[in-house]
Parts: C-alpha cells; sequence; structure tokens
C-alpha cells in the first residue's frame, strides 16, 4: 500500500489527467461487454458465460482484418458484424435449445463454447501473444493535457464508447425497439401474445450483444495483447459490473464499469499489489448493502 | 427409512472397498493405479459438488476454488510444518471448510444466476492470489519442491502402491459419509428446498442456513479431494483451482446423473479416460472435450446413471 503516492498523484494534474484517462479506457471497453451482457440477462434471463469469447474472437477477427485491409476502420467494422453474425448464431444453434431448462444446461453450452473457441484460436492464430500495434492513423504525437500524456487513440477509444452508451441508452428509451426490448424483458409472454416475434427480438438481443462484444474487443487490440485466455478474465469484471450496477441496467453498467475502470487506474498507484481485491471489496460491500445493485430493481 | 439403508450403503462401499483394494494383488497396473488415485480426488470433488447442485439445486461455478485451496493448504502445511500427514490434512480440511463458510455467507443469499457467477468470481479471485503470491505459492509454477514423505501407520506413500490403498480409503470413506449426509433428513431437506424453496420456507426451513451448511459441507469436501490431488501430483498447481476444473467437475456431474448418487463419481470416470485417450493424439483437449459436451447438452441432456435409472426404475440407486 502506498497511499503518499496516490495522493502525491491526486494532486498532480498530468497524474491525474493520465491515470483517469488509463481508468477510462479500462472502465469503457468493460462497459461494452457488460452492456451485452447485462442486455442478454435482461431480456433472457441467460447469463452469458461465453461473451468474453465474442471479445476475445472480435480482437482477432480485428487483427486478421488489419493485415489484410490496412484500414483499422475496416478492421473494427468487420469485427463488430462478424460478432453480431457470431452471437445470433450462437442464439439459434445453441442457447435457444435451451431456454426454460435449468441453468445448467445454459452454463454447461458456455463451457463448451469457450473451450472450443480458446482452442480455435490457437488453431488459427497460434498459441503465443498477439501484439497488433497502433494503427498507423494514430501513430502521431500524443496530446498533452494539463501537462498529462493522452495519446490520440485513447481520446479516439473514449469517444466511441461514450458515443455507444448514448447511442444504446436512447434507442432502449426511446426507440420502437428499445421499447419493446423493455418490455419483453418485463414480461416476454405478454409481449410475445400482442404480436412481437420474439424469437428475432432474442435474435436481435444477441446480435448487438455479440456486436458489441467484438466492437470492445477490436478497440482492444491496438492498446492489449491478444492470447487466447484473453475473453475470460474481461468476462469476470464485467460480470462484477452488472452485479455492482444491477442487472439488466445499462445505466448502472456505465456507472459502475467507470468506477471499476477508475479503481484500477488509481488502484494500481495506490494499492499495486492489491487491486484486484479492492474490486472485489467493492463488490462484497454492494452484495451485502444492496444486492440487487446500484440500479437494480429488486424484485 | 433409518438404519438399513445406512447399514446398506456401508455393505456396498466395504465391498467396492474390498475390490479395489485386491485389484493390486492380482495385478499391478501402474496405468490403472494412476488412475484410481485421480478419480479418488476427481470423485470427492465431483460428489461434493452434486450435494450442491443435484441436491440442493445451487449451481456453483466456483468450487474448483476449494479444491484448490485444500491441495495448496495441504502442500505448505506439510512443507513448512513437521506436522504428521493426517494432522496435515485434516488442517487443510479445516482450512477450506472456513473459506467455504466465509464465501457462502456471501452467496448463499443470491438467486441462482447470480449464485452461479459471484462464486466463479470467488474462484477467480483466489486464482489470481495463487498465481500473484509468488513467494508463497511458487505462482504460476505451482508449488514445487514436493510433499515431504512422511510415513503414515506404517504406509510410505511415495510407493505408489501405498498412495493407492491411502487414497482408495479416503476416497470410499468420504463418498460414504457424503452419502449419509445426503440420506439424512438434512439431505432430504436440500432437496425439499430445490424442488420447492417457497413450500420448504413455509415449513420453517431457515433457507439461507441450510443452503450454508450444505456450501460448507460441499467444500470440506472438495477440500478433501484436494488434498488427494496435492498427493499425487506431490506438490499444488494454480490450474487445480482455475475455472475449467470447476466447469470439468459441473460437467463430470451432469454426465454421470445429477440424480444418481453415484453419478458423479462415474462422469468423473468417463471425463479422466476421455481425457487419457484425448491426450494421447492431441493437444487440443478443450476442443474435443467441448464439443462432447455440445452433444451431451443438445442431445442426451440427461446423465448416464440418470438414464439407466429411467429405463430400470427399480434397480440402480
Amino acid at each position: 500500500m502506498d497511499l503518499d503516492a496516490l495522493g502525491a498523484c491526486l494532486t498532480t494534474p498530468a497524474c491525474l489527467v493520465t491515470q483517469t484517462t488509463s481508468g477510462l479506457i479500462v472502465g469503457m471497453l468493460l462497459f461494452l461487454v457488460a452492456a451485452g451482457v447485462t442486455l442478454i440477462f435482461g431480456v433472457l434471463k441467460v447469463v452469458n458465460f461465453a461473451h468474453g469469447t465474442f471479445y476475445m474472437l472480435g480482437g482477432y477477427v480485428a487483427y486478421t482484418a488489419l493485415g489484410v485491409t490496412d484500414s483499422y476502420a475496416a478492421a473494427v467494422l468487420s469485427a463488430t458484424l462478424a460478432m453480431a453474425l457470431f452471437g445470433v448464431v450462437f442464439e439459434r444453434a445453441l442457447i435457444s435449445r435451451v431456454y426454460g431448462s435449468n441453468v445448467l444446461m445454459q452454463l454447461l453450452i458456455c463451457y463448451a463454447v469457450v473451450l472450443i473457441f480458446d482452442d480455435v484460436v490457437k488453431i488459427v492464430w497460434g498459441p503465443e501473444f498477439h501484439a497488433m500495434g497502433m494503427p498507423p492513423a494514430f501513430q502521431v504525437p500524443p496530446l498533452f493535457i494539463a501537462g498529462g500524456v493522452v495519446p490520440p487513440f485513447y481520446a479516439v477509444l473514449i469517444g466511441i464508447a461514450a458515443l455507444i452508451a448514448i447511442v444504446l441508452g436512447l434507442g432502449l428509451s426511446m426507440t420502437r425497439l428499445g421499447k419493446t426490448v423493455r418490455a419483453a424483458a418485463l414480461n416476454p409472454q405478454m409481449v410475445s401474445a400482442l404480436g412481437v416475434n420474439t424469437t428475432l427480438l432474442f435474435a436481435i438481443v444477441f446480435a448487438v450483444g455479440g456486436g458489441l462484444a467484438g466492437l470492445a474487443g477490436a478497440l482492444a487490440a491496438p492498446v492489449r495483447s491478444l492470447s487466447p485466455g484473453m475473453g475470460f478474465s474481461i468476462l469476470i469484471e464485467s460480470f462484477i459490473v452488472t452485479v455492482i450496477g444491477g442487472m439488466g441496467s445499462i445505466a448502472g453498467a456505465l456507472v459502475s464499469a467507470l468506477l471499476i475502470g477508475m479503481v484500477r487506474g488509481f488502484g494500481t498507484i495506490g494499492f499495486p499489489q492489491f487491486t484486484d481485491g479492492l474490486i472485489y471489496i467493492v463488490m462484497i460491500a454492494i452484495l451485502l448493502l444492496r444486492p440487487q445493485g446500484l440500479f437494480g430493481r429488486s424484485s | 427409512m433409518k438404519g438399513r439403508p445406512a447399514l446398506r450403503d456401508s455393505a456396498i462401499a466395504a465391498a467396492a472397498l474390498i475390490v479395489v483394494l485386491a485389484i493390486p494383488l492380482v495385478h499391478r497396473s501402474p496405468a490403472f493405479e494412476d488412475f484410481v488415485i485421480r478419480l479418488s480426488a476427481m470423485a470427492l470433488f465431483a460428489t461434493s459438488l452434486n450435494l450442491l447442485v443435484g441436491n440442493t439445486g445451487m449451481v456453483s461455478f466456483g468450487h474448483g476454488m476449494f479444491y484448490g485451496l485444500g491441495a495448496y493448504a495441504f502442500a505448505l502445511t506439510m512443507q513448512m510444518t513437521d506436522l504428521p500427514l493426517p494432522v496435515a490434512a485434516v488442517l487443510a480440511v479445516l482450512v477450506t471448510t472456513l473459506a467455504a463458510l466465509c464465501v457462502g455467507a456471501i452467496c448463499v443469499r443470491l438467486s441462482t444466476d447470480y449464485f452461479a457467477f459471484i462464486t466463479l468470481a470467488f474462484q477467480m479471485l483466489f486464482y489470481s492470489v495463487v498465481i500473484s503470491w509468488q513467494s508463497l505459492t511458487g505462482g504460476d509454477q505451482g508449488l514445487r519442491g514436493g510433499i515431504p514423505r512422511r510415513q503414515i501407520f506404517g504406509f510410505e506413500l511415495g510407493s505408489q502402491l501405498h498412495l493407492y490403498q491411502f487414497c482408495a480409503v479416503v476416497a470410499v470413506l468420504g463418498l460414504l459419509a457424503l452419502r449419509h449426509i445426503s440420506a439424512s433428513p438434512f439431505g432430504q431437506t436440500l432437496r425439499m428446498i430445490r424442488d420447492n424453496e417457497n413450500r420448504a420456507s413455509f415449513l420453517g426451513v431457515v433457507l439461507w442456513r441450510a443452503r450454508l451448511w450444505a456450501f460448507t459441507i460441499a467444500g470440506a469436501f472438495a477440500g478433501l479431494g484436494g488434498v488427494l490431488a496435492a498427493l499425487f501430483v506431490s506438490g499444488a498447481y494454480p490450474e487445480l483451482a482455475d475455472w475449467p476444473n470447476s466447469g470439468q467437475a459441473i460437467f463430470a456431474v451432469m454426465l454421470g446423473g445429477i440424480n444418481s448418487f453415484l453419478g458423479p463419481v462415474l462422469g468423473a470416470a468417463i471425463l479422466l479416460a476421455l481425457n487419457d485417450v484425448v491426450t494421447r493424439f492431441t493437444e487440443y483437449y478443450g476442443l474435443v472435450l467441448g464439443i462432447v459436451i455440445l452433444a451431451f447438452a443438445l442431445g442426451f441432456r440427461r446423465g448416464v446413471l440418470d438414464f439407466f435409472r429411467l429405463v430400470w426404475p427399480r434397480g440402480l440407486r
């Protein structure tokens, strides 16, 4: 524990800016993944343990697409679309067969998918770590904000994620589709009885969830290394995010993802050995004090 | 109900133990003995998980934490102290029990979906502690240096035969104890909670207390399995506490039969055999296992022993 360093960092603008940006990066990537987890759970009551796999595959697809097209925008787009499609196939081919049966079957299927695609990644891309490197368009001098160094890519990443958060939030609250999705989360039978094609709706939810995870993977690829196990660690953290924020709440996912991002950003200064533990302490405290999460409705 | 079933179970256990112990007298096969040693650890692990999953309807995805904790606690106690082996084993199980009590106290009030991944989150916390506390656990290399070989009751656990006998005895006794718990009134209460928790609650069962007991007991027996695993590998490795191990145990439970007491043991045996065969041909064990699981989950949907009970209701239990 190094509280002096933490205090010094909090009072120095340069350090403050740097750590806040790195916290925002972590938080925004987490949000993109957790938003899918929470959306899928909210509507379908399925805990998608395979969501980390979408993120991992998104990263790898972007890596390959960048090599082929040499355009990072194309890489991000193809990863997002590929994972949206993957989400639909996953839902139609596997998860839809065990709706309504117990949680064990869903869990087992997700476990199988994680195992299979960890090995598929090893076969296709090799077991070693890959580094995508910064796309050429972003190999420019960093921005200096109040003395803190902020690579331009970070700013773009945060901007894209923030935009997604706004679109997702407005889309859910304003559009007809969003309202249908929220209604289906409350009472799928009634929505179906009112003439909505819930089969299509469920597939759309998985497409959105998968696409967001793929996007997160593609955005993470330049700043993190790619490895076959990368999906699982972000899966655990995105679960923690949904627990803290409240299952099924997009706003909760955003707030708690940013909270965890900040804990990570500043925890590395104050408690370098104990950052993970800090996050778990936050989660346990929330579970004990407010089991439904910050933004969750109590059942 | 009381008395005779317990007697019958003990007789079956004794007969099974005698058969297992007699095999090396007739024919020595190191591969078979290794298999039984590994199975004894895995069987305790999977059967203890079934006390939660099958008996109580609590889907824990983090059971590997207690398996790994048992292994590390035992191996570290043996390395750092001069305590006799049984004392170290009991200490390790106690440590695991206490940990299960603490984790359970936080988790048992949660709904099923939450429960599955909060237990997983705790397992991953434990895993990351094991990985990062290098000075104590050896980090991702695992705890090396071996477990000091101390004789117990004339048993020299360095010898494979003696280790085989020791593991078989511990596993059979452990399974018998679990059987007894699951057949006891407490076990019936757990099944009542699984089938209808509201009704159980109306009848005066304090749900969280019964669930916490089940979680703690299951953790303790998983820890005992971990002790055997530590003896087999002569150390402890982070993989014991990693998430695929928990998933493997869940699959063992489902594959063997969730509603049969011996189902998880059979499931563990099938999985171990599959592992041995597949790893001989390919390094992509996860790929094969994943496909097998999908075939099971989408096709059969019912464990082997449960299937037999369905077609032959009055026979196997």
